[in-house]
């Protein structure tokens, strides 16, 4: 056991072991001197940074009262007071639609977390062990695979009697980890066979040891790529179950509420949908976006 | 070929047998009454008809059992009845039409748009219409579907008055515009997946081979280059294909066309557990028949994917 210790302590001052490190290094230093050359990525940051702000400190943006409405300035258009104009209760869609960022966003962050939990917990077992592991594992995905996230959801959401942030998380968690999952297997089973693994093991690393510093930081960068893009498909799918009417309800403040209510009034009141809409689909734009740069920027092929 | 074939469809058996599990455990643990909605308010208060109906509906017995027995009902080809005494392989009969016309008309978009945006992208890298194809086709994508469908019923149903803002009772003419919004999310992944394939093999030695013997671009790119990068994209098509005839909720629903997944809809609002479970135990067949298609197509399109 002590020789097992020493070995791998003389391991991390090994320059072969350093090589990598250096390696591994340059690649995000090379992706970040790309990324830093690029505006559009700048535009990204600053509008997840505003959505970040207009999510936890709402009233810094919009000072108003989302719940508050002026019953004799109903259904007004865009104006200098109501930048969005008013609701059908009068209430400001500007202050709305800022106070609707905080349902999203943590929607987002909490289902793209968990799902990355779940799919590196149980992709890197599923890779690294193969055989019976793998295909318990991996039917296990399929089976969640199968149904239609729409459909699976309303019927799950349809079950519980409360619905808030944490039931419409974890029904999208829970429809949304296999994909996510598959990434992080095949990651690791393209390196699980490489010299450096046998290497390690040779040192007397530990399986748990082997998995997590030298397989999973290689399933690292395309899981970061896929939770940036995932984070906005999120934002866009907790929209579509509200929209359905199996999301959150009122009295919630949410982008899908607001679109949802101006249903009815498309035709007279445009601005209505597609101001909350628009902001709504920045929001997704900018995630999914960011996911495209910083694949384009990890990915040494396209340089 | 066979044994490849076998192999896949057997793994797909716990597949369907866990995924119409998990909505049968779902849709049993749904609140609500089911005798109240089978019997109404007068009916569930007799005691002899409640039996009666719990005897018919094999309310009593066990989650297992009940799963057993459709299980065994489903190989006879009987996806239950519903509530009202309907049978569900009715309702599918009668929703199924309006969803295939809905997804193919979807299906023609992306495949006329979406290569065709893809091709033109492709071939000239960091062009003009490229970073256009890029900058729209992302955000196509980034536009909830819903709000798209409304933006699409304002602009060409309100406004120009071009097509019918609802229903589906003007003939194939009421499927364009729904059809085109719930192609459009798989429209545009279709140009991206055309393009970074064809990029992707634009570089390729045998391309650069092509050229060195003298053929004509047009040939190049249409035979040589265009049979490789349409690989990934026919998968791509084959799966979203299964996915559309499995029905869209949300068109649907925005553009009333009564279709499966308004069927399916309405089955849990009403919360009649045996027509949600039949319908969805049909739609996972036809998703899972079309992934086992892909996989057979997949084979025989790439002969570098080996068989064992």
């Amino acid at each position: 056991m002590t020789e097992l210790t020493q070995a791998e302590s003389l391991s991390t001052p090994n320059p072969s072991g350093d090589d990598e490190d250096i390696v591994e290094r340059s690649l995000t230093s090379d992706a970040w001197r790309q990324l830093r050359r690029r505006p559009l990525f700048w535009i990204c940051i600053t509008i997840i940074f505003l959505l970040i702000i207009a999510a936890a400190f709402p009233s810094l943006i919009a000072s108003g009262d989302p719940q508050l409405g002026d019953q004799r300035n109903n259904l007004q258009g865009p104006s200098r007071e109501h930048w969005f104009g008013t609701d059908l209760l009068g209430r400001d869609q500007w202050t709305r639609v800022v106070h609707g960022a905080r349902v999203s966003i943590l929607i987002g962050f909490l289902v793209t977390i968990f799902a990355a939990v779940i799919a590196l917990t149980f992709g890197s077992l599923a890779g690294y062990y193969g055989g019976l592991v793998d295909a318990v594992i991996s039917r296990v995905a399929d089976i969640w695979f199968a149904l239609p996230t729409v459909l699976g959801g309303i019927v799950l959401l349809q079950v519980f009697e409360r619905r808030n942030i944490w039931t419409v998380s974890l029904v999208l968690v829970v429809f949304g980890w296999p994909t996510m999952l598959r990434l992080v297997r095949s990651a690791v089973i393209s390196v699980r066979g490489a010299d450096y693994i046998d290497a390690a093991r040779a040192l007397g690393a530990s399986d748990r040891r082997i998995i997590t510093r030298h397989i999973l930081p290689n399933a690292l960068t395309p899981l970061i790529v896929y939770m940036a893009i995932t984070f906005g498909v999120i934002i866009a799918a907790e929209a579509v179950l509200t929209f359905i009417g199996v999301g959150l309800r009122k009295p919630a403040v949410s982008w899908g509420l607001i679109i949802s209510d101006s249903r009815g009034r498309i035709q007279t009141h445009a601005y209505l949908l597609w101001m909350p809409g628009a902001i709504l689909s920045m929001a997704v734009f900018s995630f999914i976006l960011l996911g495209d740069l910083l694949r384009d920027a990890f990915d040494p092929r396209q340089r | 070929m066979g044994r490849y074939i076998l192999r896949r469809l057997v793994q797909l058996v716990p597949v369907f047998f866990g995924a119409t599990f998990l909505i049968f455990a779902m849709v049993f643990a749904l609140p609500g009454d089911p005798i109240r909605a089978l019997a109404g308010e007068r009916g569930a208060q007799s005691p002899a008809v409640r039996e009666a109906l719990q005897e018919e509906y094999n309310l009593n017995d066990p989650l297992l059992v009940q799963y057993g027995k459709y299980v065994g009902g489903l190989a006879q080809g009987d996806f239950g009845a519903n509530f009202r005494g309907r049978e569900v392989s009715e309702i599918i009969k009668q929703r199924v039409p309006v969803t295939a016309r809905l997804a193919l008309v979807a299906f023609t978009f992306e495949i006329l748009i979406g290569i065709a945006a893809g091709i033109l992208a492709g071939i000239r890298q960091r062009g003009f219409f490229d970073s256009l194809v890029l900058a729209s086709t992302l955000t196509v994508i980034s536009i909830p579907i819903f709000v798209l469908g409304f933006l699409a019923q304002i602009t060409f149903g309100l406004r120009l008055g071009i097509f019918p803002v609802a229903g589906i009772k003007q003939g194939w003419i009421s499927y364009i515009l729904p059809g085109l919004v719930l192609g459009s999310v798989s429209l545009a992944y279709v140009a991206r997946l055309t393009r970074s394939a064809l990029v992707d093999n634009l570089g390729a030695d045998y391309v650069r081979t092509a050229t060195a013997k003298g053929l004509k671009r047009p040939r190049v790119v249409g035979v040589h280059a265009m049979r490789n990068s349409l690989i990934p994209v026919v998968t791509y098509l084959g799966i979203d294909l299964g996915a559309l005839l499995g029905g869209a909720i949300v068109t649907e629903s925005v553009f009333n066309i009564p279709g499966l997944g308004g069927a399916v809809f309405d089955g849990v609002i009403r919360q009649e557990g045996t027509t949600v479970v039949g319908l969805t135990t049909f739609i996972i067949l036809v998703y899972m028949f079309m992934t086992l298609l892909v996989d057979i197509l997949y084979a025989v399109l790439d002969p570098r994917i080996r068989y064992d």
